[in-house]
């Protein structure tokens, strides 16, 4: 093995510039794939992590059927009180959930006394909420950013509807909703703070405490609308989800008949499009690197395969079976993938290093200042440089096939 | 027993408009230990009869047995493996690989055919280079010799096994005349020392006179056969 690394290598040398133009374009490649990678990726978890940490959490249990209807936020649709008792139990006893979140979600008239207009109210317990979606407290805007300020008596006000009303700080506002028995009740609120929004322009959630949303549906017992959940490893969102989904069947007798819906945030947000297109441009990124490791080393190496008819013929008259002869132009053209991914690794690595200090800031949608910090794990580090060497051994088999068929009396006639 | 046994050779190629018979039907034996030439003109056939002696080519009829053994009938994977055993080649055009040292030319039959270990190899490389008289050059590569030290190494690289047998198809046509001769004589004391039998190929009437024995080839047919009596050196 030594030796064909040995000549290999020197064959390599020998063509220095032809050699040093194909490594250079493998590297190429292997920069483009990585630093897309991580840009897309880091792009891709920032965004996902606002979302799952401002409002949506990782995962959402619901009553079956309440988020077909979610638009409407069915009250007669809440998990009835002995049913988010058994799913709060089964969410404690589950290791690799951090916190979660027990939402009362209902359709409401806001008014300042001047104007009303229409708002979504969820009704939650303040520090479940703060914990649930650490980024609420960022979303205040003004007031109060800390769990006081949905304590009872006091509401965040989204951004857009306290704009369009004029409402500020410290106004008095007035909550109407109607019950699940069809009566109105309303309550009296102060405003605590503005609430940035993190859903787009169509945001229109506001939040009080899960009591003053008990006593405006004059709710005895506490019904829950949903539970947002916080994973403590989010790339472990679907295995919690399953097994979220099954201990809540157990607790049923039929699994099938199960009151409990998990969903992902996936399954909730618009952005898990986004995410999955991000997904597939870095696919075809990928397939752009394979066909340009493919198409160098093969070109590389059916150049050199006709470069040295004679000297094929050569070996392959002394005796080298055509097996060895194979072998030399597969270990030439992996050095040379290796090489390039080599090369290309370095170099993306201090690309990307370069970009994470430089952190790069920008806008999405509604969200503003983000702070891009691009990173890139092992896992995508050595699929790539796999793909590379790889397909450069694929790119080589061709041309170490031809050398290794060559008749050594045609090879040695060649001028 | 003769080394090589070949009877009634026949090889025919097939062009786009003609049949060209490069042999026909060839017969003679050639004992061990043997020093070689088949002489004529060119296109008399003499490379397509090393070629069939070497195994690298099959007759079209007739049979050729080398060393006890058909080569005739052998696949291609049993006639390399019959070439690095028993077979040694020497080229016109010397054929030393680029990449490697004069010393790695000739050990390369030992690593990459019949794959010896390291310190084996390398005494006997030593020894073969020492005995061709490049062992003052053995780390320059092919570029950095000579034509004659060139074919040194070639035939260096052709003995390093101890093969039963060393073609030579030309070994001279590139060499000047002193070269040449110097070439022929140094094959010679080889054949002398080892006990190998040379073939070789020529139309140089300068080093033929160096043969022992002498098949003269025309149209692809033997046309003479002449034993000398020529001193060893």
């Amino acid at each position: 093995m030594f030796n064909l690394a040995k000549i290999a290598m020197r064959n390599i040398r020998r063509y220095r510039r032809r050699s040093l133009l194909t490594i250079s374009l493998i590297a190429f490649g292997v920069v483009f794939v990585l630093v897309f990678v991580a840009v897309s990726s880091s792009f891709k978890d920032l965004m996902i992590r606002q979302i799952t940490d401002s409002y949506l959490g990782d995962l959402q249990i619901h009553r079956r059927g309440y988020v077909a209807s979610i638009e409407t936020l069915p009250l007669n649709l809440n998990l009835a009180p002995q049913q988010a008792t058994n799913a709060a139990k089964v969410l404690k006893e589950n290791p690799e959930i951090a916190s979660f979140s027990e939402r009362i979600k209902f359709g409401a008239m806001f008014s300042n006394f001047t104007d009303t207009t229409n708002i979504r109210i969820n009704g939650v317990v303040p520090e479940n909420e703060f914990a649930t979606c650490p980024q609420m407290s960022a979303r205040i805007s003004g007031g109060d950013k800390s769990v006081d300020a949905l304590k009872k008596g006091k509401i965040l006000v989204p951004v857009l509807l306290a704009r369009g009303m004029g409402t500020k700080v410290g106004d008095t506002v007035v909550i109407v909703a109607t019950n699940k028995d069809g009566s109105v009740n309303g309550k009296t609120l102060m405003v605590s703070g503005i609430l940035e929004s993190a859903t787009g322009p169509g945001g229109r959630d506001g939040y009080i405490h899960i009591d003053d949303a008990m006593e405006i549906l004059r709710m005895p017992q506490r019904e829950i609308s949903e539970f947002a959940i916080s994973v403590k490893n989010p790339e472990r969102v679907d295995a919690v989800a399953a097994a979220v989904t099954e201990r809540l069947g157990a607790i049923v007798k039929d699994p099938k008949k199960a009151p409990f819906q998990v969903h992902t945030w996936a399954e909730l947000s618009p952005f898990a499009n986004i995410a999955r297109m991000v997904d597939l441009m870095t696919v075809f990124v990928k397939m752009m690197l394979i066909a340009i490791v493919l198409i160098s080393i093969l070109n590389i190496m059916i150049m050199a395969v006709y470069e040295r008819v004679r000297e094929i013929g050569t070996i392959a008259a002394i005796g080298t079976l055509p097996g060895k002869i194979r072998s030399l132009f597969l270990v030439e053209g992996l050095f040379l993938g290796v090489a390039g991914a080599l090369v290309g690794l370095m170099a993306s690595l201090g690309i990307i290093f370069g970009l994470y200090l430089w952190k790069f800031s920008f806008d999405f949608g509604q969200a503003t200042g983000l702070i891009l910090e691009p990173t890139i794990d092992l896992r995508q580090v050595t699929m790539a440089c796999a793909m590379v060497i790889g397909v450069s051994i694929v790119a080589s088999l061709q041309p170490a096939f031809k050398a290794s068929r060559m008749e050594p009396i045609e090879a040695l006639r060649h001028v | 027993m003769s080394l090589i046994t070949a009877n009634n050779l026949v090889k025919t190629y097939q062009t786009e408009a003609i049949e060209v018979r490069a042999l026909q039907g060839v017969s003679f034996g050639i004992e061990a230990r043997s020093f070689v030439a088949f002489v004529g003109p060119s296109g008399s056939g003499k490379t397509t009869l090393l070629n069939l002696i070497g195994c690298l080519d099959r007759p079209t009829s007739g049979q050729i047995e080398v060393a006890g053994v058909d080569v005739s009938q052998l696949e291609r994977h049993e006639a390399a493996a019959f070439r690095g055993e028993n077979i040694g080649f020497i080229f016109q055009n010397f054929n030393l690989l680029p990449v490697l040292t004069a010393f790695e030319n000739v050990e390369y039959p030992l690593v990459m055919v019949q794959e010896w270990p390291v310190a084996e190899r390398h005494e006997r490389v030593l020894k073969i280079l020492k005995a061709v008289g490049m062992l003052e050059q053995k780390s320059q590569f092919p570029e950095q010799l000579s034509g004659g030290q060139k074919q040194r190494v070639a035939i260096a690289r052709a003995l390093v096994t101890r093969p039963k047998l060393v073609l030579a198809d030309e070994p001279t046509a590139n060499l000047d005349h002193e070269t040449a001769y110097m070439i022929i004589r140094l094959m010679k004391a080889m054949r002398n020392d080892f006990g190998t039998t040379f073939i070789f190929s020529t139309h140089d009437t300068r080093i033929i006179g160096e043969a022992e024995l002498i098949y003269t080839l025309e149209d692809g047919r033997l046309v003479q056969h002449e034993e000398r009596l020529v001193a060893n050196v």
